[in-house]
Parts: C-alpha cells; structure tokens; sequence
C-alpha cells in the first residue's frame, strides 16, 4: 500500500492525501492506495495542489501492517508522521 | 567595500546606512515575493530558488530557516532577538550548527518576511547562508582574545563579508563557497577543510599577510585544503582571491553538482595548474582597483578595539580559593577556559552538550541566560563556534566562578570543552530531508554513555562527529572518531572512522570496518576508547597520536573480532 504526503505550503505543515481528495494534518486519517493506482492519484494530486498552491515536495511512499495497524516502512516517514525522535514535545505527537 | 560605520562598539561590526538600506530592501522584496508565491503568481520552481537565496529550507517537518552569524560574533542584544523569534515564531528553541549559524527548524513560510524584518532590526539577515555564492565567513571563536593570536581575523572576514554580499560575479557560482580565516598559532577555524582557508600570519617586519589553502572541503570527496601561495600581502588580500574565485567561476564544472565544488577543479587540474591559472589572473588584477588599502583595513579594525579592559594582575586569588572550593569548578576551568591575551582575563566556552542533550541546541530561556551574562561579564559580545557552542571572549578571572555558577544552574556549565562528550552531530533523519539516518541519538547515547567528568578528562582530547549523510555537515571525516549515518533497506547503520582532525595538521579519518547498528555504534566507541587507554604511552598521549603510533589493527581486532 501507499500513502501520498506532502508539505503544506503556507507554513510546512506534513499533510497526507486522504479520503475524497482533502489533505489531513493526521497520518491516521490518511487515505491507502494500492501500489498500482498510486501513481495515477499522485500525478492527480501533484496537479491539483499546483492549481490550489496548497502543498509541496508532493510524493507517494509505501506503508506496511504491523500489529494491524498501517504503519510507514521507512524511518524517514514514521518521523515525520511523529516528529522527531529525539523531541517527543515537539510534531504532531505531542498534541 | 569603503563605507564604515562611525561610533562603533567594540568586538562587534555595526551596519552602516548602507547596509541597513540594502537588508531592508531585501526584507520588503521577499515579502512581495512571498505573497506573489501564496497567490499562486509564483509556481513553486520559481519560488524555490528565492526562498533559498533568503536562507529558508524545506525540511522533514516545516521550513527551516538559517541565519548568518557573520564570522560567529554576536552582541547580546542580538542573542536576545535571536531568542525572541525562537519564542514568537519557533518551538522555543535554535540550534547552532558548525558554520557558525543558527538554525530555526520549525518556521512557516507566511512568518518569515515578519522574521526576517525582526532580524533587520538588529543587523542580521539571512542572505547568502544557502545557495552558490560565498556563505558566511568563518573564524577563530577566540578571535581578538586568544593569547596566541597573531593577526585579528575579524577584520578580513569584515572586510570579505562586506566585498562579497552580492557580489555579481559571485552570486551564481558553480556551488557555494565557504571561506575561513584563522590568525593563531593553533587552528580553532579548521581552515584547511574549506573551499579556501587562509592562515594569516606576519613577516619579520610585523606587517599581515596569509598562507591560502584552496580546494579542501568535506561531503561526498573529501580533501584537505592545498598550499596554493604561502605569502599574500595585505594589500593583495582581496584581488588574489578574487583570482581564485574567477579561475572556479570560469573552470568549476556546472554540468555535475557533484564534481563542482573547488575542490574537485583543483583536483582535476592539479595543484601546479590551478595555481599557475591563480597567479596569471591574479598578475591581472593586481592593480589599483583591487588593492586593499591600508586606511579601509585600519577603519574596520577601529570596529575590533578591544573591549575596555581593565590592568589586572593574572593572578586571581578568588579564582584560585573557589577552585579549590568547588572541585566541579576547578574542572569546568581545567576544561572550559582558556588563556587570554590581556592578564587577568580568561575565554570561557559555554557548552550546548550537556550530558544526554541535543548537541547546538539552545532554548530560548538559555539565550537570554547566555546574553544576560555576556552583558554582565564579557562586555556584551559572545561568539559561536563552529563545534556548537557559545563562548565568552573576555572574562574576569575573579568572575569565573559566577559565571559558571548561573551556567551550570541553566545545564549550560558542562566541563566537556574538547573532550569526548563535545560531540558534533548534524540534525540528521530527525529534522534533514536529505538524512540517511539519524544523528542526534548517537550523540545524546555516547555523551550519557561518558558523562562523567573525571573519565571525560581521564580521556582527553577526543573529538566525536556525527554525521546523517555523506554530505558531511557533522564534520564527520575530521572527527579522531567519525560516524556516518547510512541506510542500508530501510534500516540505520553507522559507518564509523578513526584518524580524522580538523587542526593544522589535518586528516580525513579512515574507514575502521563494516558500518554497525546504533546500538553496537556506541559500544563500538567505547571499545575504541579503551583500546586506546590500554595502549597509550602516557596520559599525556592524545588519542589521536595514539591511534598514529599503533594503527588501526589492535582498534579493528577489538570492534570486529567477534565477526
Ligand atoms: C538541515 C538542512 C541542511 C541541508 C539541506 C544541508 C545540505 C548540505 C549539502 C547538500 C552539503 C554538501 C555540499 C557539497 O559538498 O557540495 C552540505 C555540506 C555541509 N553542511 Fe549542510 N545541510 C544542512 C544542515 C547543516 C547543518 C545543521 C550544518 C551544521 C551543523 C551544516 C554544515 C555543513 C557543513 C560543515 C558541510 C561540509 C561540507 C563542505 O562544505 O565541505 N549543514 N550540507
Ligand atoms: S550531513 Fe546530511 S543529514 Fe546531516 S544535516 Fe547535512 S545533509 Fe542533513
């Protein structure tokens, strides 16, 4: 599965493509796409977030199960989903 | 270059109208532009060059934002302002990083025209800290007090920042360009790890001049910096180098950015040609328009007067009875204090590593700690260093103790200047979109790892540096022990190197062996340190002198042998 990212361009904010094309600030509420329609809803949402100047850096990346839970693969994504490691105040797990 | 502010403050270089104008100008131009880019006139590839020339990143988790500490001086005032934005605008925190900048990690886009408006109010920009031109000149954090100071490098890197703002020709260079100047007997400024590094010295008769290194640099080639001339004279400071950037502006490769740092020319070319091509077009130059002329070098010297300092003896009795008070003092001063040109005065570096800390963090309250202080006991003027930390230039021996009480109550009196716990780690996968693996960790699990302060001197002089990529901004490959972040599928690996130093006798560090996992990594180094305590010939021995003795076998057996 893939999720879609991006950063928010008014104030950087990680965002996350979810249902019905909204961008939401919460990897939980993001939206998972089959590795085959991934592309097609990227280039979609690359080209809808120009038009709206709503996002940048918009690009897709893969997410596992784990403990049936969709969880991103790499570290890079789990970080910023959460925020830093090393500064559990700060990111989106601190709120 | 010939405008110079009248009625200047010691230590520190104020603007002049001209200067103030030209930031201010800057400042409402990126604010249009920055409305332009939110209405959507300006597409993000049009955008993104902009944002850059301003200093304003796109990191992991919002935009990043780095702001020039020219030559790392700063008066406590702009301390304060730096601290006051982190506060307004950030997560109440900055992070000074080995260019001698500060970087806010957590900024929006809609805020920074505001910021960068603040940062104007007391003489500071973000200009030319990103992008190809010349980025902020570095120095000696001891600059203008150290005892073994020949030459005030301030001056020169004054007089470079002032020539190359904006600099036509040297705004759209093949990659940027990072110059540093020491004018001591020991480098602080680790000169011949950057694209040009000057060593300024005097001849016989007194009078300045420099030895220039050219085409070191860290990242993905490393190379230790060249003797391209071994004497320029003050008054050809300025056209010899302005030789050199023209031979890269014309030779540097722009069609690889990863073949186009100076470096990489010098190396192609061979030294014997690049300087032959420097000294024809420097034989060009040479002339009246590029002569330095002694009276522009004597107004900005005026700029580095000394602080009023008082005639003290050297000797300070309540130095001496609160050593023997207060052994966590004595240490701090062992440690953190160094000698200073005028008797009865010391240079005290603050350390940003306290034990299990984010290495060049600061929070806010802790600014405002450390300009308070500065105000209190160093004349108002604090400086940056390139290994993270803040360092106060000209204190009292009868002060010390004071000062480091109300540091130590603030986590900022660490007795680790120098020492293993003074790690170098980059913001890595925690906050660095370009990051393979995380940084901050390693740093904050081997500071906890030797906190303690008697084993720290037990060990001496050891330099530990963390980067999160190949690009080197931890300074990896000049650490006596160097990590590299790695990824290898998905999972971080450290790439651990031995034999790195940044001084006058500089090296790149060597691969000891396969890259380990972060836990290991930080056994790894312990393994290393007692390798190292069981083979030195004394405890005057540093480690890295140790390591040059005996080699890398009996370091590599110990790490590797399970394997
Ligand atoms: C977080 C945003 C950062 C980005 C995107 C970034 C990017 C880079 C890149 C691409 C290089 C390699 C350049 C080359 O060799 O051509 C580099 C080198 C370097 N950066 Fe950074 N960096 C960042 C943060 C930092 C920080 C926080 C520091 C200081 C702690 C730093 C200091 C350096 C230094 C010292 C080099 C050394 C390589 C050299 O020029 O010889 N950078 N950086
Ligand atoms: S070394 Fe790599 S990970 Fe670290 S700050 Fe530089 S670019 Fe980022």
């Amino acid at each position: 599965m893939k999720a879609i990212t991006a950063n928010r361009l008014r104030d950087g904010e990680v965002v996350f493509l979810g249902k019905d094309g909204v961008w939401v600030e919460s990897f939980a509420a993001a939206a998972l796409f089959p590795r085959a329609e991934a592309d097609g809803v990227l280039a979609a949402a690359k080209e809808k977030a120009e038009r709206e100047q709503f996002g940048v850096d918009i690009y897709a990346f893969e997410v596992v199960e784990q403990d049936g839970v969709p969880v991103p693969a790499t570290m890079r994504e789990r970080i910023r989903t959460a925020g830093p490691t090393v500064r559990l105040d700060l990111g989106k797990q601190a709120a | 270059m010939n405008h110079i502010a009248p009625g200047a403050r010691a230590g520190i270089y104020h603007y002049d109208e001209i200067d103030r104008q030209f930031v201010a100008e800057r400042v409402e131009q990126f604010r249009k532009q920055v409305e332009r880019r939110l209405s959507g006139e300006l597409t993000e590839e049009e955008f993104k060059p902009i944002r850059l020339m301003n200093g304003l990143y796109l990191q992991l988790h919002a935009y990043m934002l780095r702001i020039a500490v020219p030559y790392g001086v700063m008066s406590a005032t702009q301390l304060r302002k730096l601290s006051a934005i982190g506060r307004k605008y950030d997560r109440g925190y900055g992070h000074f990083t080995t260019r001698q900048n500060l970087q806010y990690n957590w900024i929006k886009l809609e805020d920074t025209p505001a910021i960068l408006h603040e940062l104007a109010e007391v003489d500071m920009h973000a200009l030319q800290t990103s992008g190809n031109c010349v980025r902020n000149v570095t120095t000696d954090p001891f600059v203008g007090a150290a005892r073994d100071e020949v030459v005030d490098g301030r001056v020169y890197a004054e007089i470079l920042r002032q020539w190359t703002t904006m600099h036509p020709e040297f705004t759209y260079l093949p990659r940027k360009f990072k110059i540093a100047i020491s004018g001591a007997e020991s480098d602080r400024a680790a000169v011949r790890i950057h694209d040009v590094g000057l060593l300024a010295r005097r001849n016989e008769k007194g009078e300045p001049g420099f030895s220039f290194y050219v085409g070191g640099g860290l990242g993905r080639s490393p190379f230790v910096g060249k003797l391209v001339r071994e004497w320029v004279a003050q008054e050809d400071f300025v056209a010899y180098l302005e030789a050199i950037l023209r031979v890269y502006n014309q030779y540097g490769r722009r069609d690889n950015i990863y073949k186009a740092r100076i470096k990489i020319l010098v190396h192609e070319l061979g030294l014997e040609k690049f300087t032959q091509e420097v000294e024809e077009e420097f034989a060009r130059l040479r002339g009246p328009k590029y002569r330095l002329d002694p009276e522009v070098v004597e107004a900005i010297r005026q700029h580095f007067a000394p602080p009023p300092l008082e005639e003290l003896p050297d000797h300070s009795d309540a130095l001496e009875r609160a050593k023997a008070a207060d052994p966590a003092f004595a240490n701090w001063v062992a440690v953190n204090v160094a000698e200073h040109k005028a008797p009865g005065y010391a240079i005290a570096t603050v350390s940003l590593k306290p034990a299990g800390g984010i290495p060049g963090d600061a929070t806010c309250d802790q600014m405002d700690l450390v300009a308070d202080l500065a105000e209190r006991y160093s004349f108002g003027e604090l400086r940056v260093t390139h290994v993270q930390n803040l360092v106060l230039a000209h204190v009292k021996k009868d002060d010390l103790y004071d000062l480091w009480k109300q540091l130590d109550a603030a986590e900022l009196g660490s007795a680790n200047a120098g020492l293993i716990g003074d790690i170098i780690a980059c913001p890595g996968l925690d906050y660095c979109a370009l990051a393979n693996a995380r940084s901050i960790p390693l740093a904050q699990a081997i500071s906890a790892r030797f906190a303690d302060p008697v084993r720290q001197r037990t060990i001496g002089e050891l330099g530990i540096k963390i980067s999160g990529c190949i690009n080197a901004c931890g300074h990896h490959h000049v650490g006596a022990i160097g990590i590299l972040g790695v990824d290898k599928k998905g999972t971080e690996y450290y790439q651990i190197t031995v034999g790195g130093d940044p001084t006058l006798t500089t090296a790149i560090g060597d691969i000891l062996g396969p890259a380990v996992t972060e836990t290991e990594a930080v056994d790894a180094i312990e393994a290393i340190v007692d390798v190292y305590l069981a083979n030195r010939s004394d405890e005057g021995e540093r480690f890295i002198d140790t390591l040059r003795r005996v080699g890398h076998a009996p370091f590599k057996e110990r790490i590797y042998a399970a394997d």
